[in-house]
């Protein structure tokens, strides 16, 4: 440190250079700048003048210390300027820097590799030795001169998973008896056995110990709850209140990967743990696959969502099979309505279904089941299904469940149901009550339109009220649940269609019906669900919290996958069984983080906000800096600065600005209107002539047609957007360049959605197509990696033969037949009495011939012909003919198949005639 | 075959430069030539200029008998006064004539060859005669004379500076001297007086660079000439302006002195000024004394 500066020097004894500035001060005072010679006539006239002795001749006080900075910038940048210094340690005995190395270090990975280097630095500076010990990944550690050991440090990185008791051992056997200082980079949770690894290394010298004060944060399991999701996030240090953001990312229905989701959740000081609620629809729900800590990397940041959150399987029965026809009153249809979008339905009998192990078996207004049906779905809910049922009039008819509780039903019924508000009946139909607390729909706004005109009425009971999870306003049970094992049994006592009452018709059933399938799947603890299989690791974490597909992991054991500690045996990630996908997260649903404790005396850091930093750079850019403005200031003194030099330097930086707002300026006014396109070949007089060329197609289409083209545009493949202009000019010339990736995918682009693309090899004159002509080479070569269809020569009736002129030769300046174009597709037919097969349902991509069209069709600004094309008569014959081509190519363009459509007008005629 | 092959490559690279001055002159004197016509006064000639009653002292030879004829009285038939006078020119050709401070302004000696052929041409048009100061090319008439003129202008001097040629002047001829009179004023002084002692009366064209006139210069700095003869080397430029400027109005101040005391017109030309209104200026100077 320098006068309280946070700058120190590497070599302060290059400083004493700067007692020298005075001395080289009156040497530079005494030169005087350089006089500039000049003829003039008038010089006789001077002879005999003297200079007044009054003016100086020596350099102006200024500029002296314009170039004293810049020697001084010099001096100091030579001496090796540091900011941030750390004040040299004492002692000289080889530095080990102990890394933890695993997920809760990663959140600080970038500021602890830092500041590893920058000890580094400090220690090569010193000429001390340096090791490095990653408890993540053991190895003996070695010390070696501190460049080498710096050199190593990009390739660690964290692991996933914290050192076990045992590695803590391999590491106390690894540590030799020689002196050493360590530095040890904590992840800030506590270790197995941290206390005797700190005492077998202070034992060896000092210890200093480096963490973030702020602790580590985590994210436990995710739990589904009554239609919710519960967050928990974790955390090491409990001081400060804090909220954090948990996002759910996941897949959007096109495949891109994005945050579906975000919560906020709130540590009150002194909490170690905090959740918060989310709730969203099952469609967004069932796409989440992690949940991850904003801004924080770290695999203890990041949970895995698993099956639990997947789609449920809904298997529909209904006893009505034999009813025909009447699609609306099926009680199935508006379950199979609410239920498509969000769960995966699966309809059949009750012996097909089950098998299948569906989540949900909805029963509607099935009242008997044959025993062995009974016994099975007992079974089945018994492990954890859902069985869903809407009474009905068969229901009510059976006198089921009337005497005795029926197993597979909530409650006792009263025979027969009742009616209410019917025509033959007392009172008004009746209405839904909110729902109490404790029931699944607990929240759901009940809409007034819902009303009930008929219901089967339960048999008061001890347990009814408990069962009774939604009622009527009468206080009549209409939805009500009995837990059977791990599954449960919820009864409708309206039916599934609008016989009963108006429920199917509102949202509230859809709701209802949501909040009752999420129910399905909870309730079965890890250990069952893991044991006796053999899960394949299919995704694994890495320590920053970061998904990577493996295939080459060995399969775990469920019981371990559900017990064992994490380590490179067993990686946090997402494990595969037949169809089961299970996740294993780094934090487990009740692990706390405990934060690391050091006995009393360790030095503990926190991680340095300003790493040392060699400026010397700058002061060195700074010198640069200012002798450039030394030249000017010395041109200026010396009179020499003229405007010329000036002009130079301004038009020099101007030139460097980017020159985007032409282009951009171009592109306006380019969509505004349409115009047509070149492609820049690089040589002048070609690209000049293109310009020409589609100057003068734009003037005949102007003239001609409706379309009414500005000045063609010349494009640049490599910077210019292409997509603007819907019809390109490629001359080809043996000598430009091939286009860049970038250009070929711009242009393969544009030829899919329908630009064109006129190749002209302007040698018909010369060469057939495809004969081996250098213009012919070089096109092959620039469209052997555009997205090319295959190609035929122009045949008779194609619709470029029609879109505008009647035409059957496509001549430029040159009179070649040979134009090819995009072959018709094999089974193109000739519709009956049509001269012409409906072809190419589209634009073909690209049209490739050697016409030198261009050169037909250039016009300079008062309309004249810039090029002759053949002789007299015949020639300017053959140059409307070209012009005819251009006129029908740009119609073909812009109006696609709409003049083969054509073809079907007469047979329309004809059939309306009829 | 040619014996000297480079002497025929630079005959026609000088001759190329012959018609631009030619040029440039002739079109420079038609602009003069629209606006002045002829003496307008009798006097020997060949044209009719007017009848006039007999006078006494007329002699009979003089009356022209066929106009006397148609009336009572006699006529006397004059003519336009046409008398040749001789100019002789000097346009200075050294090299400190060749200096322009710009790219837009000409050098001075171009302004100066190209004012005197076209004064020369005015002159030679108008049935003087013309030539050169010295011996080199004494005054004739006719157009051939224009051509050598324009020969002899496209030559140039040696030395830093150039000094008005007095010898062979004939006596009463006029005479233009064309210079930036930063040669010896001695010799000037001299020339003008052995002219003005035959009775020589002329004109003394002073032509100058703005930057002459100005001197823009700053900062250190060595002047020479443009022979590189002579220099002058100051630390300050800025500081010699208004010391030069004194000088030079000095120089003025004398050219014009010495021009009142033999008789001759004196003027000062700008070349960044137009070419035209120099030429003006100068027909008029030399007609005043015609």
């Amino acid at each position: 440190m320098i006068g309280g500066l946070p700058i120190g020097f590497a070599a302060p004894w290059v400083l004493l250079a700067l007692m020298a500035l005075p001395v080289i001060w009156f040497l530079l005072r005494a030169i005087p700048p350089a006089p500039v010679k000049r003829r003039f006539p008038g010089v006789i006239l001077l002879l005999g003048l003297k200079d007044d002795d009054s003016v100086t001749d020596r350099t102006p006080w200024w500029l002296l210390l314009l170039r004293s900075l810049a020697l001084a910038a010099v001096i100091i940048g030579l001496a090796g300027p540091l900011l941030n210094p750390t004040p040299p340690s004492k002692s000289d005995a080889p530095v080990l820097v102990l890394l933890d190395g695993s997920w809760g270090a990663a959140k600080n990975w970038r500021r602890q590799t830092a500041m590893v280097e920058s000890l580094l630095d400090e220690a090569a500076r010193q000429g001390r030795r340096a090791a490095l010990l990653n408890l993540g990944a053991p190895e003996k550690p070695q010390f070696q001169p501190a460049a080498s050991v710096k050199n190593r440090l990009p390739g660690v990185v964290p692991q996933p998973w914290q050192a076990d008791a045992e590695t803590y051992a391999t590491v106390l056997e690894m540590l030799d008896e020689d002196a050493f200082d360590t530095i040890w980079m904590s992840d800030g949770l506590e270790g197995a056995r941290r206390d005797d690894l700190l005492s077998a290394l202070e034992a060896r010298g000092s210890v200093r110990v480096v963490e973030d004060p702020l602790g580590v944060h985590g994210l436990a399991p995710t739990v589904f709850d009554d239609g919710v999701l519960t967050i928990t996030a974790v955390r090491s240090r409990a001081e400060i209140t804090e909220t954090l953001t948990v996002q759910a990312h996941g897949l959007d229905p096109s495949g891109t990967p994005r945050i579906l989701a975000t919560v906020p959740v709130r540590f009150l000081s002194g909490e170690t743990s905090a959740s918060s609620e989310l709730s969203l629809p099952a469609e967004l729900r069932s796409r989440i696959s992690r949940f991850s800590i904003m801004g924080q990397d770290g695999a203890g940041a990041v949970t895995l969502s698993d099956d639990t959150l997947k789609r449920r399987e809904v298997a529909l029965i209904s006893g009505r099979e034999d009813r025909e026809g009447l699609e609306l009153l099926s009680p199935l249809h508006f379950l199979r309505q609410a239920l498509k979008p969000n769960a995966d339905l699966i309809e059949g009998t009750l012996e097909d279904v089950l098998p299948a192990n569906p989540d949900v078996v909805v029963l509607a207004d099935i009242a008997v089941l044959s025993p062995a049906e009974e016994k099975e779905v007992l079974e089945w809910v018994a492990q954890g299904g859902l069985l869903l049922r809407f009474a009905g009039p068969v229901m009510a008819a059976s006198g089921l469940s009337v005497g005795e509780e029926d197993p597979l039903l909530p409650v006792r019924l009263r025979s027969g149901g009742r009616s209410v508000g019917g025509a033959m009946s007392w009172g008004e139909p009746k209405s839904v009550a909110p729902f109490p607390e404790g029931s699944p729909f607990f929240g759901l706004p009940v809409p007034d339109e819902v009303r009930v005109t008929a219901q089967v009425v339960a048999q008061p009971d001890p347990t009814l009220a408990d069962r009774v999870i939604a009622e009527l306003t009468d206080g009549t049970p209409m939805v009500t649940r009995k837990a059977i094992d791990q599954g449960q049994v919820v009864l409708f006592h309206v039916t599934a269609n609008t016989e009963w009452s108006g429920l199917p018709l509102s949202g509230l059933f859809v709701q209802m019906l949501d909040r009752l399938a999420i129910l399905s799947a909870v309730g079965v603890d890890d250990e069952t669900r893991l044991s006796g299989l053999t899960w394949q690791p299919v995704q694994v974490l890495d320590g920053f919290g970061r998904s990577q597909e493996v295939h080459s992991l060995p399969g775990v054991e469920g019981d371990v996958l559900a017990k064992n500690a994490l380590g490179p045996k067993l990686r946090p990630g997402l494990y595969q069984s037949g169809d089961k996908l299970v996740a294993r997260n780094v934090l487990r649903a009740d692990d706390t983080m405990e934060a690391a404790v050091w006995p009393l005396g360790t030095r503990i850091e926190g991680y340095l906000t300003a790493p040392v930093k060699d400026i010397s750079g700058w002061f060195l850019a700074a010198a640069l800096g200012i002798m450039m403005i030394d030249i000017f200031a010395s041109l200026a003194v010396s009179g020499r600065l003229w405007g010329a030099r000036i002009a130079t330097v301004v038009l020099a930086l101007v030139l460097m600005a980017p020159q985007a707002d032409a282009q951009e300026s171009r592109a306006i006014q380019d969509t505004r209107e349409i115009a047509l396109g070149h492609v820049l070949t690089g040589n002048d007089r070609i690209d000049q002539l293109a310009q020409d060329g589609l100057r003068g197609l734009s003037e005949v289409l102007f003239f001609r047609t409706s379309v009414e083209p500005s000045e063609p545009a010349p494009i640049n493949l490599e910077t210019d957007e292409i997509s603007f202009y819907p019809f390109l000019f490629w001359p080809i010339t043996p000598d430009q360049p091939i286009p860049s990736d970038e250009a070929y995918s711009k242009l393969n682009n544009y030829l899919r959605s329908g630009g064109m693309i006129l190749f002209d090899t302007r040698d018909a004159d010369v060469a057939r197509f495809g004969a081996a002509s250098p213009n012919g080479r070089k096109l092959q070569r620039i469209a052997a990696s555009l997205d090319i269809p295959p190609l035929e020569p122009l045949p008779e009736d194609h619709v470029l033969t029609r879109t505008f002129y009647l035409l059957q030769d496509f001549p430029g300046r040159y009179a070649s037949r040979d134009v090819w174009v995009e072959a018709a597709p094999a089974d193109a037919e000739k519709i009956e009495g049509m001269p012409f097969r409906n072809l190419n349902d589209g634009v073909t991509p690209v049209v490739i011939g050697g016409n030198d069209w261009a050169s037909a069709w250039a016009m300079d600004g008062r309309g004249n012909a810039l090029y002759p094309v053949g002789r007299g008569r015949a020639g300017e014959r053959q140059r409307e003919l070209a012009f005819r081509f251009g006129v029908n190519l740009v119609m073909h363009v812009l109006t696609g198949n709409y003049k083969s459509d054509q073809v079907h007008v007469p047979a329309l005629l004809d059939r309306l005639g009829q | 075959m040619i014996s000297f092959p480079q002497l025929r490559t630079r005959a026609e690279a000088e001759a190329a430069r012959l018609p631009p001055l030619l040029a440039q002159a002739e079109h420079l004197a038609g602009t003069v030539l629209l606006g002045e016509h002829g003496r307008r006064r009798s006097g020997l000639g060949d044209d009719f200029w007017q009848y006039r009653p007999v006078q006494p002292g007329d002699s009979l030879r003089m009356i022209d008998w066929r106009r006397s004829a148609r009336s009572d009285s006699q006529f006397v038939r004059q003519r336009e006064w046409q008398v040749a006078q001789s100019v002789m020119l000097w346009a200075d050709q050294s090299p400190s004539m060749g200096f322009s401070s710009s790219e837009n302004t000409p050098t001075k000696g171009d302004r100066a060859r190209v004012l005197a052929l076209a004064i020369a041409i005015l002159l030679i048009r108008s049935g003087e005669r013309v030539g050169l100061t010295g011996t080199s090319l004494p005054p004739r008439r006719g157009e051939g004379q224009i051509l050598r003129l324009t020969e002899m202008f496209l030559k140039s001097d040696e030395g830093d500076y150039g000094a008005p040629e007095a010898r062979a002047m004939l006596p009463h001829a006029r005479a233009v001297f064309i210079s930036d009179f930063f040669g010896d004023f001695e010799a000037t002084e001299a020339a003008l007086f052995k002219a003005a002692d035959r009775g020589i009366r002329g004109v003394v064209y002073h032509i100058l660079d703005p930057a002459e006139e100005s001197f823009p210069f700053k900062g250190r700095a060595i002047f020479e000439s443009m022979g590189q003869g002579i220099q002058h080397e100051t630390r300050k430029a800025t500081d010699l302006r208004d010391r030069y400027l004194e000088r030079l109005a000095e120089r003025k101040d004398s050219l014009k002195q010495l021009c009142r005391t033999t008789g001759w017109q004196y003027g000062v030309h700008d070349t960044s000024q137009s070419s035209q209104a120099a030429l003006l200026w100068l027909y008029r100077a030399l007609e005043q004394r015609l």
